[in-house]
């Protein structure tokens, strides 16, 4: 309890300028930034073909893919938001991770070794398999884009918020500047490394980021004798709040917030599958029993860091407290950095500060090439050049789009400060679970499944989980909304999943029946085919 | 089954080798998404609408909530082994022996090129229109 009353809201506050030292997290995180940058530069040197650049030349193995996946899906909402969430929210925070855990199983289960037997780069691949080509990449093309950049905006916005909190720099003007150091960075590496550089970068970063919670959840449990229940108790105590362990602190108010919850929990558990920047992974190994040795390796560290996370949540509370994080420069965000610096001092906040900075420095990169592949491989390079761009265009469209995708996320991320992370992650998950999803698994499983029926659910998953969105407290009306002074919203939940996500699986399953002209058995034959056995998808199996 | 064609998707497709290679696959994999996604969404419901009940004391401050939270990555971690061990049981056997007739056979077109020769252009040929 001594430590809870000596750390108010004013110590908080002047943790960011004075207490902690930003030179000490500038320079941890710039000894990341030189280790990553020799693996980007040794990587570009075998950065020759269109493959190498969009799929790391199919060289990794299930192990070190499974621990660049981790790095991809453990973002800073991940680390900071969620910690943040369970700090603040208590038990609420904890169903988050949940969700983002089990979620898996769908990859595992359903999507990862069929998706990577199929295609080639990206999703759109798998997509337009055995449908037209042309409207299903465009369709698919353009929810990947979407997908990116929400999720994007909310990594850079987070870079934003933690800027802030851990180096002192208050002035929008000074936020706006690290955000463009950021963004400037993460171009050049992909810009370079190609989809290998952006694969170590994701290993080295996870590596880091699961270090860093284990040891500093293991002191957290030593601090209160390896006794849980001791730490729960603790953190419910400094809340002042007897159902701080109990559901319903930031969903329970009414019923309408309880649905909410629920939709989140569906986009979570279906999103994950969709997600275009995870599903872009597992072209990466070269066959399809590396892919499946991903997911399980993915799984195993994921989970451990979510347990982690909920050691964490609930230390933060029982030492820092809820008050204290949620008036900290950063709010809810500062959790994590607070209970650093509660522990280790100006070291351990240095070393976390620059694991969060990696953080979002290696999931932007992961979703930069994202964006670049879907753009340059399938609108360019199929739609536009119709399949004739040979590796050396395909590779400088990749790159210049690389540019591209960066200078919208600098701009972006910077219109962005100050928006909840994990919030605009969940939102992504939505538009994820609709638009991708539905199609992903019709088409693996579903023989009778049309070209309409794909459109159909692409753009209406799309469609309706952004408008959703747009007419929504997100936006209107309520305290945290981009409008606070306006009331606009039509659809009174914040998250769209739990419309969007059965709708797009009924107009798939609608645009399909109806469809007068059927497609090519021939095609269908062949990619079911290819998707359970791996013929002609193999390294090995080069002639 | 003499007669069929290696060489050819539709020829495999109907094998009865290929059709048990896929209703390996769904036997486990459908049933299992549905156990889980029940499981979850089942879990989320009852926190949401009933949290007195995840509210229980189980063991000192650790609450029904925790457990069954806890429990989620439990069988999470369960079902993963589980598929591991199913797959290179029953599913891997299969799939090895239909690819390589089917390479044997020699007419499959490589989809996936590797890094070391990069023919580009191949999937071009395999759209649909």
């Amino acid at each position: 309890m001594t430590q809870v009353s000596t750390l108010n809201i004013p110590t908080a506050q002047t943790l960011s300028t004075e207490v902690g030292n930003p030179w000490a997290n500038i320079g941890i995180f710039l000894v990341f930034v030189a280790i990553t940058l020799y693996a980007v530069l040794r990587a570009s040197r075998k950065t020759k073909t269109a493959t190498d650049f969009y799929a790391g030349g199919r060289s990794f193995t299930g192990t070190q893919n499974g621990t660049a996946i981790a790095g991809d899906y453990l973002s800073a909402a991940s680390f900071l938001g969620i910690v943040g969430a369970i700090a603040i929210y208590g038990y609420d925070g904890f169903l988050y991770s949940i969700g983002f855990l089990v979620a898996w199983l769908v990859a595992l289960l359903l999507v990862a070794e069929m998706l990577r037997n199929t295609g080639k780069f990206t999703m759109a691949d798998v997509l337009s398999f055995r449908l037209k080509q042309r409207p299903v990449r465009i369709a698919a093309a353009t929810s990947t884009l979407a997908v990116s950049i929400f999720y994007l905006l909310a990594q850079m916005a987070g870079a934003g918020a933690l800027v802030s909190l851990l180096l002192g720099v208050d002035s929008k003007l000074g936020q706006s500047l690290v955000i463009a150091v950021v963004g400037v960075l993460m171009i050049f590496y992909v810009f370079i490394g190609g989809m290998k550089g952006t694969t170590w970068v994701q290993i080295i970063k996870a590596t880091l980021l699961l270090i860093g919670v284990g040891i500093m959840s293991v002191w957290m449990l030593a601090l209160f004798g390896f006794n849980f229940s001791a730490m729960l108790g603790e953190a419910a105590t400094v809340a002042g709040n007897p159902d701080f362990l109990n559901p319903g602190l930031q969903y329970g108010e009414s019923t309408l917030t309880k649905m909410d919850f629920f939709s989140l929990g569906l986009a979570l558990v279906l999103g994950t599958a969709g997600l275009p920047h995870v599903l872009m992974r597992f072209y990466t190994v070269p066959t399809a029993k590396e892919a499946r040795k991903s997911v399980v390796w993915a799984i195993f560290l994921i989970g451990g860091f979510y347990l982690c996370t909920l050691v964490l949540g609930f230390g933060a509370a029982a030492i820092v407290g809820p008050d204290a994080i949620a008036n900290a420069p950063g709010g809810q965000n500062s959790a994590a950095p607070l209970l650093a610096y509660e522990l280790g001092g100006t070291l351990l906040l240095g070393i976390i500060a620059a694991v969060a900075f990696a953080t979002i420095l290696a999931v932007v990169a992961g979703l930069t090439i994202t964006a670049s592949a879907s753009f340059a491989h399938d609108i360019y390079g199929q739609v536009i050049k119709k399949g004739k761009l040979d590796t050396e265009g395909e590779m400088r469209a990749g790159r210049a789009t690389v540019v591209v995708v960066g200078i919208l996320a600098i701009l972006g991320g910077i219109g962005a400060q100050g928006q909840n992370v994990a919030f605009l992650v969940a939102l992504a998950f939505a538009v994820a679970a609709s638009a991708n999803l539905p199609t992903i698994l019709y088409s693996l499983f579903w023989k009778r499944f049309t070209t309409r029926g794909a459109l159909w659910s692409m753009y209406g998953g799309l469609i309706s989980s952004v408008t959703l969105i747009v007419f929504s407290p997100v936006m209107w009306g309520a305290e945290t909304s981009f409008f606070p002074e306006i009331d606009l919203a039509i659809y009174p939940l914040t998250n769209p999943g739990i419309i969007s996500i059965p709708l797009s699986f009924i107009l798939g399953w609608i645009g399909s029946v109806t469809s007068k002209r059927l497609e090519d058995p021939v095609k269908q034959a062949e990619m079911e085919v290819r998707s359970l056995t791996g013929v002609g998808a193999e390294k090995a199996t080069e002639h | 089954m003499s007669t069929i064609d290696y060489s050819d998707f539709t020829s495999v497709q109907k094998s009865e080798q290929f059709q048990s290679l896929r209703t390996t696959h769904r036997k486990f994999a459908f049933p299992m998404t549905i156990v889980f996604l029940i499981w979850y969404l089942g879990f989320v419901l009852v926190a949401a609408f009933a949290p007195e009940f995840m509210a229980i004391q189980v063991l000192g401050n650790i609450n029904l909530g925790i457990v069954l939270g806890l429990a989620q990555f439990v069988t999470t971690f369960i079902i993963t082994g589980a598929y591991v061990a199913y797959a290179n049981r029953k599913i891997d056997p299969i799939a090895t022996d239909l690819r390589e007739k089917m390479e044997g056979a020699g007419a499959v077109e490589i989809i996936i090129e590797a890094s070391d020769d990069a023919d580009y252009a191949t999937t071009g040929k395999s759209s649909g229109e």
